[in-house]
């Protein structure tokens, strides 16, 4: 790694202003970034970290809306988000126990791997991004690989989502990493069904509309069967090629809208 | 340079670290706690697991420096008070859970830290829990079974015919 | 009853509690006073002319205390090779220099240019970066075909073209093998590529160089499996520091899998930096470091035919393989697909005639040696897909085809120069269709298909040449050294025994398995005899372990030698009883006359030998200590039947391993629980070879799976538990404690149980599949399923 200083400011407004600093950056739990340091690929110049920060923490039901702190572990998302069942699921299943300890839901979606697990699930259940300075809806912030729609600076304090009635989230692990191959989130709301798609394209999460569609109009596994999935601007790569991935979002839509509680 | 203080195994400890300084660097360089190991460089091998706080993490993938006030267990702090190996390290040896011993140390805390919300975990919750943990030597057969056999199951019927 | 002490009881290991509670001493947990640091800076491009290197500005920054290049090495050796191939044509093997750091020309993707020794890891690191470096990238070749072409770039510009060697086997046999095949009534062809391997042991490489002005002694801590050869090959060939100006150090390894026997440049480096600068040394290898830099596994490209008479009997077998040896000779490399490949290819079956071909291609990729079982897997793995091929061609069915063809005589000596001296073939598959259960898999197919799921059965057989190796037959084949080994049996003068052992163990749990031996033939109780191993100053001149070698090789020697202080101590016995040294015998730890009440115990003599005021001084020596170098009559040959069931999900493809038996035969065994957890570990990697595991090379060289994100290894949930069975024994014949050796038949016995498995599995899905190549991921068994 390269030499960097490290804060941890123990309130939003603190890390605000310390990541005003020059070459500075935020650190949630690390669990991507810090490999990423190892590797050299990045070069701050001071690491403001988010783990201090109680105000960012926790998981909070009201209503038909779970709130949940930026710095939220996946850990205590998986054992408070009881509200959200697909939700405390997914979390319970990101990378490993160690992993789940650091990582926060908030780092994960201001990274938007094209293969982490959260992505899916925040734009599938139409989440609203909540910001130091704004709330960004799910629709709007993701944007492609690694590139969401904050600005520099800019810290996830809270993700808010609707609970729908029924969802569920399938993942397809790519077998070295385990991140997704392909993981497609499924939630059934009242005004209709949203279908988020992660691990295969190569532009990031994406919603697959023609799914939604068909499952706004039938909640059933079979309502899919007719659908073909596109394989253009789909990731191939040593684990699976674009056809393979394409085949795999429709068999895990099935089967997470088979499974959707 | 900054400093850092920490419990560590019961023990208060500081020491001077740079921003860049990994807690499993702390542990092993400056504390000379040589049991937590280096397997890898992104976070998955495992062998650097530790106990922050009371939960498992990698001790590669955390800085020092936010470690500062935290508690923090290796495995050199698993033993009993009387300098006996715990019931969880007993049975890796008496079930066979370990061959070069090099992934063991963070198979210790990791499934330490699965028993202490899970006492009596499956098989598959086992296998399930140790996602983040390599070994390359034992198959992980008799490391299940060390655990499974550490939660007071009854292990002598596994895999028999 | 199960014994509780001596040879066959299952004693706690005692190397665990140091494990088990963090005290393990492993190499980088070596620390010295005044220590520096190297980071190797290495090439990024698969091919290229090294234009200039510029360390001016690298030089001046903080921390850097010396900067070393290629010429630093003038008149400093090469890394040898240990092992010399003769071609089909008589011709030694082409054999291209390999430098501790490059020269001239990069040749691999983490091929080392320049070390940067520094006060600390990241002052090296940042250094590194400051290097100036020019590069021309030539054209990379990567594909072993391809690199046989006229035109292809050539790797080594000093050698006539990318062939090591071209090595018929046996080439006096392959008129006769050609015409058995113009006669077959039928030919099953199947063209397959062996894998290639990282081995991963879970400890990264370490070395560390420490050099001693005082008395201009080096001494090398590092991560290997044999510190006598690491010693022989470092001080003789490459720094030219003669043996006793030499320690080499291997304290507790964390695994090896073959990949820590070679000698390797690092070591060379730190040992040969540290007498430039005057002060300690060390390399840790990070994990993405090891990717490029260990020695990989497997990687051949092979065709093989069988030919069968009308009644099925197999009338020959002939096989074309490419084998990859990357970008230098790694030591022991060109042994590995000639004489540990080609002599297993009889396979457990009377096949009258063999011919094996195999093509050694130098690449733009890393060095590519022994991974655990070492040619052998290659072997059994095209061998016994073949033969299920052939099965599922005959419709017959695959054990009886195999059993049909089963040697049952023994010794047999096979038409590829080995004889086998003893076995037996049909226990082993006797007892695998036992422990596996085969009656009862049509009703487990059928309840997996209730589920949407299609289950297939996999079995296959091995056969193992090991217990590393007969050295004057080896000798004749090319091995530029002995594959002795050597024990020290030191009787302490209270009776307690230090045992000295060339063979190193890094999981293997000698310290356990080694005093149940001695215990057993003095009658002491274990707790009685340490041994001490890893260390070139303390230990005698032992091969180190590899070849499922330590007990067949070095445990004969440790035998040899304790017969040696038995019969000395009985002298020493007969003069205190004032008897006849014939009648002394000595059982349980002490000494007694035959026919009369007269005994002493076993303390009592070792003190009269070291204290000796009543001793026949005239007769005998004092002391009692005796080391014995054993060098085997032969390999030896474990061998076993293993079954496999698998689920696949057709729809997505992924395989899931239901169940898995070994059936073992491996001789005697003396310790039950490590030789199981030696077969656990095995299959693993055998699994993980066959599903998940694959180092992929693009066409630039460019190692794309580089790092856990994308080289899959087994994890807890990818596997089952193994039922794992050696009750069938036939003991060696030619070793003193009739063992075989058991740390490779895992590996080399499971991936042809589950690539058949899952063949089997789509054909009950109604896919008739002929091979799919390895690792049989997700993706490849889709596009398999729906081609």
């Amino acid at each position: 790694m390269y030499a960097f200083d490290v804060t941890r400011p123990k309130t939003v407004a603190e890390a605000v202003a310390a990541l005003a600093g020059d070459e500075a950056q935020a650190l949630g739990g690390g669990q991507t970034l810090i490999p990423t340091l190892k590797q050299r690929l990045a070069s701050p110049a001071t690491l403001v970290s988010l783990t201090a920060i109680d105000e960012m923490k926790g998981v909070c039901a009201d209503g038909g809306t779970l709130t949940i702190g930026g710095g939220t572990t996946h850990a205590t998302v998986a054992a408070e988000a009881s509200a959200y069942p697909a939700l405390a699921a997914l979390a319970a299943n990101i990378g490993d126990p160690a992993v789940r300890s650091r990582g926060t839901i908030g780092g994960s979606l201001a990274n938007n791997d094209p293969s982490a697990c959260y992505p899916s699930a925040a734009l599938a259940s139409g989440a609203t991004i909540v910001t130091n300075n704004r709330e960004i809806a799910a629709d709007d912030y993701f944007q492609g690989l690694f590139t969401t729609a904050l600005n520099e600076g800019e810290i996830i304090t809270a993700v808010k989502f609707p609970v729908p009635e029924k969802a569920n989230y399938q993942k397809f692990v790519q077998p070295a990493s385990r991140f997704s191959l392909v993981g497609v989130f499924v939630a059934k709301y009242a005004d209709g069904v949203r279908v988020a798609v992660t691990g295969a394209s190569e532009n990031g999460v994406f919603r697959w509309t023609e799914a939604e569609a068909a499952l706004s109009a039938n909640f059933s596994a079979d309502a899919v069967e007719g659908l073909t999935a596109s394989a253009d601007g789909l990731i191939n790569d040593l684990h699976g090629d674009a056809e393979y991935r394409a085949h795999l979002i429709k068999v895990m839509t099935k089967r997470a809208v088979a499974a959707a509680k | 340079m900054t400093k850092v203080t920490m419990t560590v195994n019961g023990k208060s400890v500081s020491g001077e670290v740079e921003g860049r300084t990994l807690l499993v660097d702390f542990l092993r360089d400056a504390q000379r706690l040589t049991g937590t190991h280096v397997g890898c460089d992104t976070s998955q091998c495992g062998a650097c697991t530790v106990h922050v706080d009371g939960l498992q993490v990698k001790s590669c993938t955390m800085f020092a420096l936010e470690a500062d006030g935290a508690t923090v267990t290796t495995i050199e702090g698993m033993g009993n008070a009387d300098g006996t190996m715990s019931a969880l390290q007993a049975s890796f040896q008496e079930h066979h859970g370990l061959q070069c011993g090099f992934c063991t140390p963070g198979m210790i805390m990791a499934a330490s830290s699965l028993l202490k919300v899970n006492p009596k975990p499956t098989e598959a919750e086992i296998r399930h829990h140790l996602e983040g943990n390599i070994c390359r030597c034992t198959g992980y057969h008799n490391i299940v079974k060390a655990i499974m056999a550490a939660s007071g199951q009854d292990v002598s019927a596994i895999a028999a015919e | 009853m199960p014994k509780d002490h001596g040879i066959g009881a299952s004693p706690k290991r005692r190397e665990d509690v140091r494990f088990l509670t963090g005290k393990g001493q492993y190499t980088d947990d070596i620390n010295l006073h005044g220590q520096t640091y190297v980071h190797f800076l290495r090439s990024d491009v698969a091919h290229g002319i090294i234009k200039s290197i510029d360390t001016s500005d690298a030089e001046n920054m903080p921390g850097v205390v010396r900067i070393f290049t290629g010429a630093d090495f003038e008149g400093v050796g090469g890394l040898p090779c240990g092992w010399q191939v003769t071609d089909r044509h008589g011709q030694p093997m082409q054999e291209p220099g390999h430098p501790v750091l490059a020269r001239g020309k990069v040749r691999h993707v983490g091929d080392p240019i320049a070390a940067i020794v520094a006060e600390t890891k990241e002052q090296a690191r940042d250094a590194a970066e400051a290097i100036g470096l020019d590069i021309e990238e030539l054209p990379a070749v990567v594909d072993m075909v391809s690199a046989l072409a006229p035109d292809a770039p050539k790797v080594h510009d000093e050698l006539t073209s990318n062939l090591c060697y071209d090595w018929g086997f046996v080439e006096e046999n392959k008129a006769a093998v050609d015409e058995a095949f113009e006669k077959a009534a039928h030919v099953t062809t199947l063209e397959l590529i062996n894998n290639r391997l990282v081995a991963n042991p879970m400890e990264p490489r370490v070395a560390v160089g420490d050099y001693n002005q005082a008395n201009d002694e080096s001494t090398l801590y590092t991560t290997s499996q044999n510190p006598h050869v690491i010693r022989l090959l470092m001080g003789a060939f490459v720094l030219g520091i003669p043996e006793h100006k030499l320690r080499v150090v291997a304290p507790d390894v964390g695994g090896g899998f073959g990949t820590k026997i070679f000698h390797y440049a690092e070591e060379a480096f730190v040992t040969f930096a540290s007498r430039q600068i005057r002060r300690p040394v060390k390399w840790t290898s990070t994990r993405s470091e090891a990717f490029m830099s260990d020695a990989h596994g497997r990687d051949h490209k092979t065709k093989i035919e069988l030919a069968l008479d009308a009644d099925n009997n197999f009338m020959a077998i002939r096989t074309d393989t490419y084998a990859n040896m990357g970008a230098y000779l790694s030591t022991f490399a060109p042994s590995v697909p000639t004489w540990l490949h080609g002599t297993l290819m009889a396979g457990n079956y009377k096949t009258p005639l063999i011919y094996v071909n195999v093509k050694a291609v130098f690449t733009n990729t890393v060095p590519v040696d022994a991974y655990r079982g070492a040619g052998r897997p290659e072997a059994t793995f095209q061998l016994e897909r073949l033969v299920d091929k052939a099965a599922r061609e005959l419709g017959v069915d695959p054990i009886a085809l195999r059993r049909q063809n089963f040697i049952t005589q023994f010794p047999y000596a096979t038409p590829v120069a080995v004889e086998y001296d003893t076995g037996d073939y049909i226990a082993t598959m006797d007892r695998m269709e036992e422990i596996m259960d085969i009656s009862g898999f049509e009703a487990r197919r059928k309840a997996s298909e209730a589920k949407g799921k299609w289950r297939g059965l996999g079995v296959n057989c091995y056969i193992e040449a090991c217990g590393i190796a007969p050295s004057n037959l080896v000798g004749q084949l090319g091995a530029r050294a002995g594959l002795y080994d050597a024990a020290t049996v030191r009787v302490n003068a209270t009776g307690s025994i230090s045992v000295m052992v060339g063979a190193h163990s890094h999981g293997q749990g000698h310290e356990t398995t080694f005093p149940q031996v001695i215990a057993e033939m003095i009658g002491i109780d274990e707790s009685q005899v340490d041994i001490v191993h890893g260390d070139s100053s303390k230990i005698p001149f032992g091969m180190g372990t590899y070849g499922s070698r330590s007990l067949a090789v070095c445990g004969s020697a440790m035998v040899r030698a304790a017969e040696k202080v038995i019969r000395k101590a009985k002298k020493i016995a007969a003069h205190l009883l004032e008897a006849s040294e014939a009648d002394i015998e000595l059982k349980d730890g002490k000494f007694s006359v035959a026919g009369t009440d007269k005994e002493c115990a076993w303390g009592d003599v070792t003190l009269a030998a070291y204290v000796p005021h009543n001793y026949p001084l005239e007769d005998i020596e004092p002391g009692l200590e005796e080391t014995a170098f054993y060098d085997p009559a032969n390999f030896t040959y474990p061998s076993g039947a293993y079954a496999c069931e698998v689920e696949v999900d057709p729809e997505t493809g992924k395989v899931t391993i239901e169940k898995f038996a070994a059936a073992d035969d491996f001789g005697n065994v003396v310790n039950p629980m490590i030789v199981e957890g030696q077969v656990h570990g095995g299959i693993a990697q055998g699994i993980g070879q066959a599903l998940l595991e694959a180092a992929v090379y693009d066409e630039n060289g460019q190692l794309q799976s580089a790092s856990y994100m994308d080289y899959a290894m087994p994890r807890a949930d990818d596997v089952p538990f193994y039922i794992v069975d050696h009750s069938c024994c036939t003991p060696c014949t030619h070793n003193p404690l009739g063992v075989k050796g058991c740390g490779e038949a895992g590996a080399i016995g499971s991936p042809p149980a589950v690539v058949n498995a899952v063949i089997d599995a789509l054909a009950s899905g109604g896919k008739n599949v002929p091979h799919i190549d390895m690792p049989l991921t997700p993706h490849r068994v889709w596009k398999a399923i729906n081609q």
